[in-house]
Order: structure tokens, then C-alpha cells, then sequence
């Protein structure tokens, strides 16, 4: 592998990690859709780029599915979701953006160091694609525990997908259909989530999910 | 030969399908009854006569079965050796005469239908453990058994502290289970091998073999009653219907007797001499203290109970001189201790259920277990305590009972230990046999005051009057077993000539041929050593104590004299003024209670001018059980309190309960060297 393919798939993995740290600090929710967007048209474009040096033809479809469906479909979904509950003016964080975005730079730190432990013997790209793929999982689920909208959880759990997504390409051989029945099931998540989101909007009147441990009689 | 193992096996089976025939009959309680206890009777002699015909053949040569369920593509292995045969006459003659004893006793059962169906599966599943040959059929046999029991324990649940009793023996029940798990999981290693042929041949490693000598301690040992872990024992074992006090007591503590000798001697390969000190230690403690708390004990089948631990006690002693003896290539010596390990199981079997018949038939006729409420039974009930004061007196190890042989064979094995190398084992071992005649003694002191408070004196409560003899099964079943007691008593070398065929495939070497010797004496180790003659010791004491009948009624003199009575120092006529247990017990009480019970007496005088009576308060304190059992109850009460609010967080806690731990195992991953 020559230095220059090995650069641009390190510099796109980079700019999925970097784009992550971006959702970190969005506190409006059509920026943090939007944001998103550009993490799946990223990930579409390394994916692309993972195809194209391993000459594996179907990741292809992988990047298109990226593309069309994390790029276009679920963002116009979600803003679309936002304009009827009437929520695109609510801020929201549960912590600060401060704390979050230096818990962020140490799960980065961790993935990095935990990563480039336990894979001497591989590959360099897949393992620079896995330190960055856990990373972006991380950072994920760093997303979700932070916020308290429902529609903002529903948005990390995605880009933690996505994490997936970039670790299943970069390892060689993995066959198509394993992507696939990914792509699926985030799908059907969506639907199901956005379904949800909903009937909460409609039962409370916010989609605020303290307004569940309300409604068990839980403090918090 | 080789079809035992799988005749023994239909016999568990028929066993299980009278389990599910008592459902069926639980609408007829009467006839249910009598057909249960009938069929466990004929498969228990059934069994009996397959097992002792084969120790009159060839008890040596393994009998084999595998069956097709259990673990895939292991199935389940059986396997009658010695050992097991051993073990599984004394289960099928405890079942045998337990069903005897039920076909009378059940038939005052109040709720049939909760023992009739438990009580055949009881049976079974005690004949599985001992039949399994892979620790997958064992613990699940084990668990069975243990099921079984706890079903039987909670019969009367209803009745005060019965719930409790159950609910603590399930929870020492699965505490013993999981270290057994623990233990044949060492055993097995890596390689997953389950079968107890794979794990002889395996030889683990000396770390591996002392994790499971502890691990069978707790194990075992919570099973058989050791202490610290028999806390339940004498909660359990009373609660349950009297004939199934006798098994779990007299039969069920052997079965555990029988995975630890399965395990340590059988499997574990050659032992270390200081895993004996690690047995003599406990075995001398469970003596003692279980003797002792049935000394302070009013309640009979209670105090039977604690019995049991002593003499578990007492049997893991000769077991942990049987260790020391086999490591350090000892081999007449080590024969010689398990013979009497053995010797002593097969009796404690005899007599424990005996004792426990008889307290069922006290219970049965008077309502009454407490001691102190009872008196003078003797003449209501002339044939129960006539066998009753045989199984106190082969408890208490005399002569010329079997009670005696066992222990005067254990006390041999003690005489043999100034030839042990181990410096640690020469002090130690003496001062275990004098902790062991201390048992010996207080548990003489212990079972005259059970016979004498329950049979003799007047009667305490109107309960006793309108007592009346047991029924004819009850007392064929006592009357048996008391003739076994005095059997094994004065022909004791049969049953050591029978045992060993154990000790020579567990230890390779074998007590001298005792039916060789002249006039049925049996000589442990050598002539001019020692030996004892049970048959001698009969005659001589029936001759004497005819003689001396017979010379005074031929000599003394036949002039009538009326007199006054004497009144053996109470003048008062009241029922309640006579000897109580507690004032029986008040010697040994001051003498160690004080140090192991934290007793106090305490005399509250009336205030002067006041008319009230003087009263007398005694406290007594189960120092193991609130120094060891109640802070673990405490801690887990705290722990559970407070973890408590875990189930009541809000999602995203939730959430971040499960990142956090995500980061923590990385980060474990990240720093592990």
C-alpha cells in the first residue's frame, strides 16, 4: 500500500472522529441534525475511498446506503419531526459543553492507546480504522448520555452506528450482507424511535425524556 | 455382575414412578399411604438384596452404566464400586426401614399429600448421587436430593419456625451446592473433562487439591452438619415427619460423608499429611460443640439432631486419621481409621434413625416434643422406650453396642499415631482423641438425660396421660433396628471383614481377616496390641446381671416391710418439682457453657414485702451463629437497602451506568500488563 491511499484513508477516519467532536458541542437540534449529515456523507466518502483500494466492489452499495439513507433520508425525517413536534428552538444539554468535549478527548485517548495495544500484528489501516471506529462509537454513546432530548439521543445512537459502520469496511473481507442487515436494523430503529417519539409528544407534551421519570414518580 | 449398576438404576427409576403414582393418590390419602410406603419398602429390600448379594460375590469389580440423557454427547455415567456399594446398602436399609416405620406413622399425617409424593423421590435422588460417576450427574443428583428434602422440611409449613428452618436450609443447601460446583470445576481443569474416570487419572496440582479439600469442606461439610456450617441442620432436621428426620439425619449426612470421601480419597490422588490437620481440626470441633449443644437442647428431636453433628463429627476425625495414615504410607493404619469411619457411619445410620422412630412415636402419642413437658412415659409406652434406651446406649458408645466397636476402633487409630512422622500431626492427633473422648463422655451425660426426662420419672403435663403405645409397623421398624445395634455390637467382625473391600480399593490395604480370628474377637492391628470381644463382653454382662438378679431374690429376705417411701429429697408432690433437662444439663452448662454459650443464670429475688415468687432466668447464646451468621445477614441487609435505589434511575442513568462500565473494562483492557 502506498503512502498517499494509506494518508487519505487515515485523513477521512480522522474527519468522522472530528465531525463526532462537532455534534459534541451542538446545542440547537437542526444543527446537530445537520451535523450528522455531514458525518454520514463522510463516512460515505470513506467508505467509498475503503472500496476502492481493496477493489471490493460491494462496499459500494455500502457507501451508497450511507449516502442516501443517513445522509438525506433520516436528516429530512428528523427535521421534518422537529417542525411538527415545534421544538427547533429548544437548547438543550445535560452537561456542560466544556466537560463533555474533554470526556470526549480522553475516550478518544483511550480507544487510541486501548487499540493500538491490542493490535500489533494487524494491518496498520485496519488498525488506525479501528482506534478511530471505537472512537466514534465512544463518542456516540458519550452523545447519548449527555443530552436529554429524545430526538438528540436518537442522532448519537446513529453516529455511534456509523462507528460500526467504518469498522466493518475497514476490515477486509467482511461480506456485504453483514452491512446490510446493519443498515436495516438502524433503519427500522429509526422508524421505531420516531414512532415513539410521537406517541411520548402526544402522552406528555414534550419530548423531553424527564418527562418519563416524571411520570414513574422518580427524581432524579 | 456387570448389570447392577443398571438394576440398581430401574430401581431409582420405579422409585421416581411411585413419586408421581403418590400425585395420583393424593385424593386417598389412606390407601395412598399404605401403597407408597409399601413400594418404597420392596424397592428399598429389593435394592438391598442386589447390593448385598454382591458384596457376597464381588463387591471389588466396577458395574458400569451410561444412559443418554444429560449434557449432549456426555450422557450421564453410573458406576457401583466398593464404596458406593457401601453407601447404598445404607441408604436402602435407612429408606427400608423408614418405610416400615411410615406404613404405621403416616397414617397420622394431617397432610399426606405433601410427604407422599417428596418422600420416594427423597430416596431416589440420595441413590443417584451415590450411583453418578460424572459431576454433572452428581451435583444434579445432589441438588435433587437437596430439593426433595427442603419439599419434605417445609411440610408443616404453617407450624412456628418450620418456614424459617426451610428457608434456611435452601439457601446452606445452594451455598454447599456452588462450592461443590467450584470443586469438581478445579477438577475437571481446562480441558472440561466431567467424568470422574478422567478426573482420577488428571493428577491435579498441590494448589488445585488444597482448593478442593476446601472447597469439599464447605461443600460436604454444610451437607453433613460440620461446624461452622451446620446451622441448619438442627432447624431442618426436626421439622421434618419423623421418619424423614431418620433418613435426612441417620442416612442424607452420609450421603455428603460420601462425596468427600469420593472426592479427597478417591479422586484427588495421593493427599498431603496437612490436609488431615485441616479434617482432625474440624472433625474434633464438630464433636464437641455438637454434643454440647445438644446437652443444652430441651427438645428431643432437636437434640437428636445436634447428636447428628457429633457424630459427624467423630466420623471426620477417623476420616482425617485415615488422611494423615495414607500420606504418610500408612496403609494398616489408614485401613484401620476408615474401617472405623465406615463402621461408624453404618451404626450412626442404625441408631439415629432408631432414635429418631422413637421420638416419633413420643411425638405421635403426646403431641409433645419438648422435653420438660414429658416424664414417665416408660409406663405408657413400655416398648418404645425399651428401644429407645438401646439406641441411647449404643449412642453413647457402650458396650456391648455398636456404638462401642466404631469408636474403640477410631481410638485404636489414635494409639497408632506416635509412629507418624510429622511432628505437628504427633501432637496433634492425641489431643483430637482426648477431644473426642470428651464427646464420648458428655454424650453418655447427653442421652441419659434424653431418656431419663422423656421415659422415666412422673408426668409432667396431662399430654403424657393418654399416651399409648406405638403402632406394630413403628415398633417392627424400632425393634429391628434395635436388634441390629446389638448385632453389630457383639459380631462386629463381620461388618469390618464386609468393609474391606473399600479400604483395599481406596487405600490399597485392608484391616487383618477378622472371621479368622478365635471366639469372634477382632484384633485392629496386631494380638498383643489390643483387641475386643463383643460377643464376650454380651455373655459376660448377661450372665452377671442374671446372676445377680437370681442371688437376690433366692437370698434376701422375703419379710414384707411397709415403710415411707423415700422421696429422693423432694417431700413436695407436684409433677413440675421433679429433675428437669435443665437442671440435669446445669453441671456441664457451668462447667463450658459459660466459655462456648456465653451463659448466664441469674436469680431475681421479689422485692422485700412483696408476695411474687423467685424466679430463675437462664440465657444462652448460639455464639456461632450471631458472631458469624447474623453480621453476613446484616451486611447483605445494608448492601440490599442501599442498593436498592438502582432499580428506580432514570434512563439516561441507566445509559450512563452502562457507558461507564464500557470505559472501566477498557480501561482495564487498556492498563492490564
Amino acid at each position: 500500500m502506498n503512502g498517499l491511499t494509506f494518508d487519505i484513508a487515515h485523513l477521512l477516519a480522522g474527519g468522522l472522529v472530528l465531525v463526532s467532536f462537532m455534534m459534541l458541542y451542538q446545542d440547537r437540534l437542526f444543527a446537530l441534525i445537520n451535523v450528522f449529515a455531514l458525518h454520514a456523507i463522510v463516512l460515505a466518502l470513506s467508505v467509498a475511498w475503503q472500496a476502492y483500494i481493496q477493489d471490493a466492489h460491494h462496499l459500494y452499495v455500502t457507501a451508497a446506503i450511507a449516502l442516501i439513507f443517513k445522509a438525506i433520508v433520516i436528516p429530512v425525517g428528523l427535521h421534518r419531526i422537529i417542525q411538527r413536534l415545534g421544538i427547533h428552538r429548544d437548547i438543550e444539554t445535560a452537561v456542560g459543553i466544556g466537560p463533555t468535549m474533554l470526556a470526549g478527548i480522553g475516550l478518544v485517548t483511550l480507544s487510541m492507546v486501548l487499540m493500538l495495544r491490542v493490535t500489533p500484528d494487524a494491518d496498520p489501516l485496519a488498525r488506525e480504522d479501528l482506534a478511530f471506529a471505537l472512537s466514534i462509537i465512544l463518542l456516540g454513546l458519550l452523545v447519548m448520555v449527555t443530552r436529554r432530548n429524545a430526538v438528540s439521543q436518537v442522532v448519537g445512537f446513529m453516529s455511534l452506528e456509523n462507528g460500526l459502520v467504518l469498522a466493518a469496511t475497514g476490515a477486509k473481507g467482511m461480506p456485504l450482507v453483514v452491512e446490510i442487515s446493519v443498515a436495516f436494523s438502524i433503519l427500522i430503529a429509526f422508524i421505531v424511535i420516531g414512532v415513539f417519539l410521537f406517541r411520548i409528544r402526544e402522552r406528555f407534551d414534550s419530548v423531553d425524556v424527564g418527562a418519563l421519570d416524571d411520570y414513574r414518580g422518580e427524581h432524579r | 455382575m456387570t448389570l447392577d449398576a443398571a438394576v440398581l438404576l430401574w430401581g431409582v427409576a420405579s422409585l421416581l414412578g411411585t413419586a408421581v403414582l403418590a400425585i395420583a393418590l393424593s385424593r386417598t390419602p389412606d390407601s395412598g399411604t399404605r401403597l407408597v410406603y409399601g413400594l418404597t419398602l420392596g424397592i428399598s429390600a429389593a435394592a438391598l438384596l442386589v447390593l448385598v448379594s454382591r458384596i457376597l460375590e464381588d463387591p471389588i469389580t466396577p458395574s458400569t452404566a451410561v444412559l443418554p440423557v444429560g449434557l449432549p454427547w456426555i450422557g450421564a455415567h453410573f458406576r457401583l464400586d466398593a464404596l458406593s456399594t457401601f453407601f447404598l446398602v445404607v441408604i436402602n436399609f435407612g429408606g427400608a426401614m423408614a418405610s416400615l416405620y411410615g406404613l404405621g406413622y403416616g397414617s397420622h399425617e394431617p397432610s399426606p399429600h405433601r410427604v407422599l409424593p417428596f418422600f420416594p423421590a427423597f430416596l431416589a435422588g440420595m441413590n443417584l448421587v451415590v450411583l453418578a460417576d460424572d459431576a454433572f450427574t452428581f451435583l444434579l443428583s445432589w441438588e435433587f436430593m437437596s430439593l426433595s428434602s427442603w419439599a419434605l422440611v417445609i411440610v408443616h409449613h404453617r407450624e412456628k419456625d418450620n418456614a424459617r428452618a426451610g428457608y434456611i436450609y435452601l439457601v446452606m443447601a445452594s451455598f454447599g451446592t456452588l462450592a461443590l460446583l467450584l470443586a469438581f470445576g478445579l477438577l475437571s481443569g481446562s480441558g472440561g473433562n466431567y467424568t470422574f474416570e478422567a478426573m482420577r487419572t488428571a493428577g491435579p496440582t498441590p494448589l488445585v487439591a488444597t482448593f478442593v479439600l476446601a472447597l469439599m469442606l464447605l461443600g460436604a461439610g454444610s451437607k453433613a452438619g460440620l461446624v461452622p456450617l451446620h446451622v441448619w441442620l438442627p432447624l431442618a432436621h426436626p421439622a421434618a415427619p419423623s421418619h424423614v428426620s431418620a433418613l435426612m439425619s441417620g442416612v442424607m449426612t452420609k450421603v455428603a460423608v460420601y462425596g468427600f470421601i469420593r472426592v479427597i480419597f478417591d479422586l484427588l490422588g495421593e493427599p498431603t499429611w496437612w490436609s488431615s490437620v485441616i479434617v482432625l481440626f474440624f472433625g474434633g470441633l464438630t464433636a464437641v460443640l455438637g454434643i454440647l449443644y445438644a446437652l443444652m437442647e430441651n427438645d428431643l428431636k432437636r437434640l437428636l439432631a445436634y447428636s447428628t453433628i457429633e457424630n459427624i463429627g467423630v466420623i471426620f476425625v477417623s476420616l482425617g486419621l485415615a488422611l494423615a495414615f495414607k500420606a504418610n504410607a500408612m496403609p494398616s493404619a489408614a485401613a484401620l481409621a476408615l474401617t472405623a469411619a465406615l463402621f461408624h457411619v453404618l451404626n450412626h445410620s442404625f441408631f439415629k434413625s432408631l432414635l429418631f422412630f422413637g421420638a416419633g412415636a413420643v411425638l405421635t402419642a403426646t403431641g409433645e416434643r419438648d422435653m420438660e413437658k414429658l416424664g414417665g412415659l416408660i409406663h405408657r409406652m413400655p416398648l418404645t422406650s425399651f428401644v429407645f434406651l438401646v439406641g441411647c446406649v449404643a449412642i453413647s458408645s457402650l458396650p456391648p453396642f455398636n456404638g462401642f466397636v466404631s469408636e474403640w476402633l477410631a481410638f485404636q487409630a489414635v494409639l497408632q499415631s506416635p509412629d507418624l512422622p510429622q511432628w505437628g500431626l504427633k501432637v496433634m492427633v492425641p489431643a483430637v482423641g482426648g477431644l473426642l473422648a470428651l464427646s464420648a463422655a458428655l454424650a453418655a451425660a447427653c442421652f441419659v438425660k434424653a431418656f431419663g426426662i422423656t421415659f422415666l420419672g412422673r408426668p409432667r403435663t396431662s399430654a403424657v396421660e393418654h399416651a399409648h403405645e406405638a403402632d406394630r409397623y413403628s415398633l417392627a421398624a424400632m425393634l429391628i433396628l434395635a436388634a441390629l445395634c446389638l448385632l453389630a455390637g457383639i459380631l462386629p467382625g463381620f461388618v469390618i471383614d464386609g468393609l474391606s473391600p473399600v479400604t483395599l480399593s481406596l487405600i490399597g490395604s485392608r484391616m487383618p481377616v477378622q472371621m479368622a480370628q478365635p471366639w469372634l474377637s477382632i484384633v485392629p492391628i496386631a494380638e498383643s496390641r489390643s483387641s475386643y470381644n463383643g460377643l464376650l463382653v454380651f455373655v459376660f454382662i448377661a450372665i452377671s446381671a442374671s446372676a445377680a438378679a437370681y442371688v437376690i431374690h433366692r437370698f434376701a429376705s422375703h419379710a414384707l416391710r411397709r415403710g415411707p417411701a423415700w422421696g429422693c429429697g423432694f417431700a413436695d408432690t407436684v409433677p413440675g418439682s421433679q429433675y428437669t433437662g435443665v437442671s440435669f444439663a446445669q453441671p456441664i452448662r457451668r462447667v463450658f457453657g459459660t466459655f462456648v454459650f456465653r451463659a448466664t443464670e441469674r436469680v431475681e429475688m421479689p422485692a422485700p414485702g412483696e408476695t411474687g415468687p423467685a424466679r430463675f432466668n437462664l440465657e444462652i447464646h448460639d455464639v456461632i451463629w450471631e458472631t458469624l451468621y447474623l453480621p453476613i445477614g446484616k451486611a447483605l441487609d445494608f448492601a440490599t437497602d442501599h442498593l436498592n435505589h438502582l432499580q428506580f434511575l432514570t434512563i439516561r442513568r441507566y445509559l450512563t451506568l452502562v457507558f461507564l462500565f464500557l470505559i472501566v473494562l477498557l480501561l482495564v483492557l487498556a492498563l492490564w500488563p
